[in-house]
């Protein structure tokens, strides 16, 4: 790599000092030539230094009785205390088990489904139709949360909801969907799949994308049916994106999303819509229980890696693809 | 395939095509009865099983919308909001990718590293909340702005973008040219990567538009609130601003819960409607600039 002509002013040192010098030397020459891609990068980096790494520093304040008179580093540590108090605590065992119901049940359903409907899209041969259906699915992605939830009462409210409406004019009983615990995973989840599951299909969609249309001529003219091409040419193609989402999502086991969660919970439906993320909220933003609420939000943390590094570990193991 | 021919082909293409049908009615249909519903009199909403069209005619809700004082602020604030933020998420998430997509930059995989831990380990709620707090930001608009300028997942989008549609000859001539980078980006990349910033603008400036959680932890005034949080109280509260009870205290009561009904599918409509009017514009580039950044992303 070194250049001669860098290399003679050091004659008078060991060969390998040279190379080192002329490799800072190199560098140096190198960083100056692009010096704006380097003042480029500043900006973000400091962006990220402050919303994301300060405040993963502040996480010290799980361990101590953090206090705004003394500030993060004046505040007495306390060790494992308040990670003690929140497993010790009455609610523990329920949060943890409504937040995998939530978290599991998400994943069943939010995974497959893009994925059968892409092979749906993709199996589809007039083009107009194809993409004007795909632009519809994408739609209910774009609407927010507020709105979704809001269009889950249209439907579900007692008072004047469609559903209960209808099941009246037909004589039955209305069910009160919203105020119930044993609903309420269904409404979180299947609401999550009327606005994602469109969405979900553009990655697959991507990968399909990549398929040489060459295969499938072969399998036809070999006389394979479409059920065939799908299972052999298809679904192998795209099985390194599904282990890759499948990761992904696994990896947010224990991230019950707040904000759908939240605006879904009322005092009828705690039994199964307390969630670590609507729970870390009301201890630390309402409760002002920082140090406590912090402790939760790094449980909820290191479990979710965990997860991430198992999954990851399993399919580095089982198939070819893996995050890292 | 367009071959089709086989018997079992073209009944496979039947039940395919039925079952796309029905499965797009499902998504669009919420839709369609909220916009139908915003403009039918709202006592005949639930004559028939089926609002396939407005029964009556009726802009009483839009009209309540327009009158609102709550909402108009709201709306004003979430443009805001919206545009400076998606501004700088723009100027931020470029500025970061175009280095990283350049195949000389030096300890570029320690700086990917960098930024991409922040994907999977995160303060959380209390210690981000702490940091704002420090900084002084907390009731001010800067707390809707500044935050969240990086997606690192957006960051990575772009970045793939750049090294597989900018052609490196273009830049290395450039350089032999003696442009420097900064001009680089601004008089080559740029223009060539317009798909792609499309779609970065939609998926920013549609977060920007539809968040309220940072909204509700960090703004006390209400005339800093974003339309949103406005949102959250009309549809999920069931609660009406002050200006609105006014209007509706002099009504009588089955007239009141019927103009409470229309003014919840009108407050939907107007709040999606400037999403729902960039999406066919951006949506053309969904292919180009996110298929292409998502393969090797």
């Amino acid at each position: 790599m070194a250049l001669p002509a860098a290399g003679r002013k050091n004659e008078h040192m060991p060969p390998h000092k040279q190379n080192i010098q002329n490799n800072i030397s190199l560098l140096w020459k190198d960083v100056k030539k692009h010096k704006w891609l380097y003042v480029m990068l500043i900006i973000p980096i400091v962006f990220v230094l402050i919303w994301n790494y300060w405040p993963m520093y502040g996480v010290v304040i799980a361990f101590k009785d953090y206090s705004p008179a003394f500030g993060i580093l004046g505040s007495p540590w306390v060790g494992l205390k308040h990670f003690e108090r929140f497993f010790a605590s009455y609610f523990f065992v329920d949060i943890i088990v409504n937040t995998l119901r939530l978290s599991l049940y998400s994943l069943l359903v939010g995974v497959p489904l893009p994925i059968i409907l892409a092979l749906l899209f993709h199996e589809l041969n007039r083009k107009w139709f194809k993409s004007s259906v795909q632009t519809i699915s994408y739609i209910p992605n774009f609407i927010s949360v507020v709105v979704v939830i809001g269009m889950v009462q249209f439907f579900f409210s007692t008072q004047d909801g469609m559903i209960n409406m209808l099941l009246q004019i037909m004589g039955f009983d209305a069910i009160d969907f919203l105020g119930s615990p044993s609903w309420f995973p269904h409404i979180y989840v299947w609401s999550g799949v009327w606005q994602g599951v469109g969405w979900g299909t553009l990655i697959y969609t991507a990968a399909m994308s990549g398929i040489s249309p060459d295969q499938y001529e072969a399998a036809y003219l070999d006389g394979a049916s479409r059920f065939h091409c799908i299972r052999h040419i298809t679904i192998p193609s795209i099985m390194p994106t599904i282990v890759i989402s499948t990761i992904l999502a696994t990896g947010s086991l224990l991230s019950v999303g707040f904000e759908k969660t939240f605006l879904l919970q009322n005092a009828a439906n705690l039994a199964t819509s307390e969630v670590l993320s609507t729970y870390t909220y009301k201890m630390g933003i309402i409760n002002g229980e920082y140090s406590f609420s912090a402790a939760v939000g790094l449980f909820n943390n290191v479990i979710n890696f965990i997860v991430l590094f198992t999954v990851n570990k399993i399919a580095q193991k089982t198939s070819e693809s893996s995050l890292w | 395939m367009k071959y089709a021919t086989s018997k079992g082909d073209k009944v496979f293409d039947v039940l395919n095509i039925t079952l796309v049908v029905i499965i797009s009615l499902i998504i669009l249909y919420p839709l369609i009865f909220v916009v139908n519903a915003s403009f039918s009199d709202p006592t005949r909403i639930y004559e028939v099983p089926l609002l396939l069209y407005p029964r009556g005619f009726n802009i009483e809700g839009y009209k309540e919308v327009l009158k609102s004082s709550d909402i108009w602020t709201g709306f004003k604030n979430a443009v805001i909001y919206t545009v400076l933020g998606t501004v700088i998420n723009l100027v931020v998430t470029t500025i970061a990718a175009y280095p990283l997509s350049r195949p000389g930059l030096r300890g570029k995989k320690y700086i990917t590293l960098f930024f991409t831990v922040t994907m999977f380990f995160s303060g959380g709620l209390i210690p981000t909340y702490l940091v704002n707090q420090q900084l002084g930001l907390v009731n001010t608009i800067w707390v809707m702005i500044l935050p969240g300028a990086l997606g690192v997942y957006n960051m990575i989008l772009m970045r793939t973008f750049f090294s597989q549609n900018i052609p490196n000859d273009l830049i290395e001539s450039a350089y032999i040219d003696g442009a420097n980078d900064l001009w680089l980006l601004w008089k080559v990349v740029l223009p060539l990567a317009t798909p792609i910033i499309a779609v970065m603008a939609m998926f920013y400036g549609v977060g920007r538009w539809n968040a309220y959680f940072d909204a509700l932890i960090y703004l006390q005034d209400r005339a800093k609130y974003p339309l949103q949080i406005i949102l959250r109280e009309i549809l999920v509260q069931g609660q009406f601003g002050q200006d609105m009870n006014q209007v509706i205290a002099g009504s009588a009561e089955s007239e009141l819960l019927m103009l409470k009904m229309t003014l919840k599918y009108s407050v939907v409509i107007v709040s999606s409607l400037p999403v729902l009017l960039f999406y066919p514009v951006v949506a053309k580039y969904f292919e180009k600039g996110i298929l292409v950044g998502s393969i090797k992303g």
